[in-house]
């Protein structure tokens, strides 16, 4: 194991945190500010890259497409929260889970019948598909950097957002206490509009970006959902600066584990053992840590405040 | 569905035919004889629905292609979704035999399912024909004589690119598959030939999206090649980032099961040049193959993959069977008879059933590559297995 290795594999498990991170930063948004379960975030997270398909292939241009799909799953992210969600405000969370369950189920297959069954690609654009060579026979292309960049520019804008501008104040507002929020004359209700909205965008930005190199296929945001779920139980819900910390922690954490558990364990136990326990010990090397982080900080590392 | 109406369309002409000369209007359900029956198992829904879609299609056209009739026959064909579980699988199935009272059932995607409906339908003494799976169980031991496979076991595949590793002389390789009972599977049928070094078994977990702790390590290990079993959206991730690491065009990429023309659509030109082992492929020099593939891209607008070609191998083979005993279908001991002759013109060629009534076959080294109007597609590189049975036929009873 050389430190050339070392290094390539935290910087990718870096960028699987930032990616992450973009996932996660929406779902913590809407569960902390307005107290609901959206399971359907994944959903959008897989909306966003199905837009990005169509709107590059109608402009023909990543830029161009990029505005486009984000502006598209904007509006369907307040008509989401004007049909599903705003009905089961201050309901029950097991109510929620019930409903935003439900529209996975059916944007899973509405997306199949718009767009097929077989997996898409997004072309990536030609500005950032050059690479650079990091160890002997690898090369890292651009756009992994270009994402790593863009993720860290979401992460700084958000904490910017939040704790410097007026809308922020209310957001954190209306977080703490809504109905007092409400009795101050603020429309809660535009304000909860403006924020699931926001966070389906995020989450169709993450999935806009992994898809020139993840594949684009009905389904793609589940798995994704329960690692974001993990991170913001990790960093404390509601909190963005924690869901920063949690998303490159388990980034880290999984890719490290990936590379160099079975190795590790390979010094400790017979070679054939250690291939079979290596890979089960990897995948559940997030949950473990999920488990730590609760057991002596039950409320995340960065609880939002009360 | 298309086929449907145009069943409809010419049982009404063949109705017509009937009435015309005598002048007697007769109910239309009276003019014709019972149908013959084939409940089509297939995944439809969920995230592998295109593998299904493809089976189906190939099935379909078949049908379509014989006037909607299999064996000369009046043929109803009753496609049900798996969803890829094997409780809902086994629901639908015992469905189409108790109620539809089908004469055969086909199709059947994964290997999964298939271990799930085998017993019920082969215990109920209806053909079953495998358009896809084709696990080692029933290959060897548990082997019967109602289930026929148009499609292959599922280690051979694997075992195309072992013995090419092999042939070629390369010295290391680093494997890589999904951690499930299918990857452990599919590195063991790599094994099996290949004789060099294995300087690094890697098992991902499944649904994985992200490769590239992995692609470092293969980049760190510089083997000779590299082979893989990543099905599905994992594999048009895998093929992605791997083209994007710079590895294309330093180590070899064998897979099974990785690119094909379900997958290739999304991984396009990043996926030319890498290899895959499989019976078939869509510019395999047949004429028979030919006449399909072109059908095929007409009637449905896309390439058909390998569950194309052996859903419709399947529709052929039980249309020979049906033939060969003239429609008396209740005669048990004549259909597998008639079925075990495989008397039809196969899309691959080369195609006689085993003692396992699993087919014995060519075996090809594909790769991607273009084709004149700018599609890829796999194509035949070499020949790696003629005349191919399976390692488990020797364990099954039957003769």
């Amino acid at each position: 194991m050389s430190t050339t290795l070392l290094l390539v594999q935290v910087l990718n498990g870096l960028q699987l945190g930032v990616l992450l991170f973009l996932v996660a930063a929406g779902l913590t948004l809407v569960f902390g500010v307005m107290d609901v379960i959206n399971l359907a975030h994944g959903v959008q997270y897989m909306l966003g890259a199905y837009l990005m398909v169509t709107a590059t292939a109608l402009t023909g241009s990543f830029w161009l497409g990029l505005p486009l799909a984000l502006v598209a799953a904007l509006v369907l992210g307040l008509v989401l929260e004007r049909l599903v969600i705003r009905p089961l405000y201050g309901r029950d969370h097991l109510e929620q889970v019930l409903a935003t369950f439900g529209v996975i189920l059916f944007v899973n297959e509405g997306v199949k019948m718009v767009w097929g069954a077989a997996p898409l690609a997004i072309p990536m654009p030609d500005a950032l598909s050059g690479s650079i060579r990091l160890m002997d026979g690898l090369n890292y292309t651009v756009y992994r950097l270009a994402l790593l960049g863009a993720g860290l520019l979401v992460a700084g804008g958000l904490y910017l957002l939040v704790t410097r501008t007026r809308s922020g104040m209310l957001l954190r507002a209306g977080a703490s206490n809504a109905p007092m929020v409400s009795a101050l004359g603020v429309d809660i209700g535009a304000l909860f509009a403006k924020v699931f909205a926001f966070g389906a965008m995020l989450a169709a930005f993450a999935g806009a970006m992994a898809g020139p190199i993840l594949s684009v296929e009905p389904g793609m945001g589940d798995g994704l959902l329960i690692l974001a779920f993990v991170v913001i139980v990790i960093g404390g819900i509601g909190s963005i600066r924690g869901a920063f910390v949690a998303a490159l922690l388990v980034g880290l954490i999984d890719t490290l584990g990936r590379s160099f558990l079975t190795d590790l364990l390979k010094l400790v136990l017979p070679p054939s053992d250690a291939t079979q326990v290596g890979p089960a010990l990897a995948s559940m090397s997030v949950y473990l840590l999920m488990a730590c982080v609760l057991f002596f900080r039950p409320r995340g590392l960065f609880p939002a405040p009360a | 569905m298309v086929w449907g109406r145009d069943l409809r369309r010419a049982g009404l002409a063949a109705a017509l035919g009937v009435m015309l000369p005598t002048g007697i209007v007769l109910p239309l359900g009276t003019a014709m004889a019972d149908p013959v029956k084939v409940g089509l198992v297939s995944t439809l829904s969920g995230p592998s629905a295109v593998l299904g879609q493809h089976m189906r299609d190939g099935f379909l056209l078949a049908v379509k292609e014989m006037g909607g009739k299999l064996g000369g026959q009046e043929t109803e064909v009753i496609v049900v979704d798996d969803e890829l579980k094997p409780d809902v699988a086994v629901q639908k199935v015992k469905g189409l035999l108790d109620r539809d009272k089908v004469d055969f059932v086909a199709g059947v995607v994964f290997s999964n399912v298939m271990g799930a409906v085998v017993k019920p339908v082969t215990g109920n003494e209806t053909f079953l024909i495998s358009g896809n799976a084709g696990p080692s169980t029933i290959a060897g031991a548990g082997c019967s004589p109602f289930f026929f496979s148009a499609s292959y076991q599922n280690d051979q595949n694997h075992e195309v690119l072992g013995q090419y590793a092999q042939q070629k002389g390369f010295k290391k390789v680093v494997l890589m598959a999904p951690n499930y009972q299918a990857g452990k599977d599919a590195i063991a049928g790599f094994k099996r030939h290949y004789k060099g070094e294995v300087v690094e078994e890697m098992y991902t977990q499944l649904g994985q999206l992200d490769f590239s702790a992995e692609l470092a390590k293969i980049a760190a290990a510089k083997p000779d090649a590299f082979f893989t079993f990543m099905p599905g959206g994992m594999g048009v991730n895998l093929v992605k980032q791997y083209r994007q690491a710079g590895l294309a065009d330093t180590i070899p990429f064998l897979s099974a099961f990785t690119v094909d023309e379900t997958t290739l659509p999304a991984t396009g030109d990043a996926a030319l040049g890498f290899y895959s082992g499989a019976p078939w492929a869509p510019n395999l020099d047949v004429p028979a193959n030919k006449a399909f593939v072109a059908a095929f891209e007409k009637e449905y607008g896309y390439i058909p993959a390998l569950y194309a070609a052996q859903g419709y191998d399947a529709a052929k083979l039980i249309d020979s069977a049906i033939k060969a005993t003239g429609g008396k279908l209740s005669d048990k001991e004549a259909v597998r008879a008639a079925l075990k002759k495989a008397d039809f013109t196969s899309v691959r060629g080369n195609f006689k059933f085993n003692t396992n009534q699993f087919p014995i076959q060519d075996f090809y080294l594909v790769k991607v590559g273009k084709r004149p109007d700018g599609k890829v597609e796999t194509m035949v590189d070499e020949k790696v297995f003629s005349n191919y049975g399976d390692v488990y036929a020797a364990k099954c009873e039957m003769k």
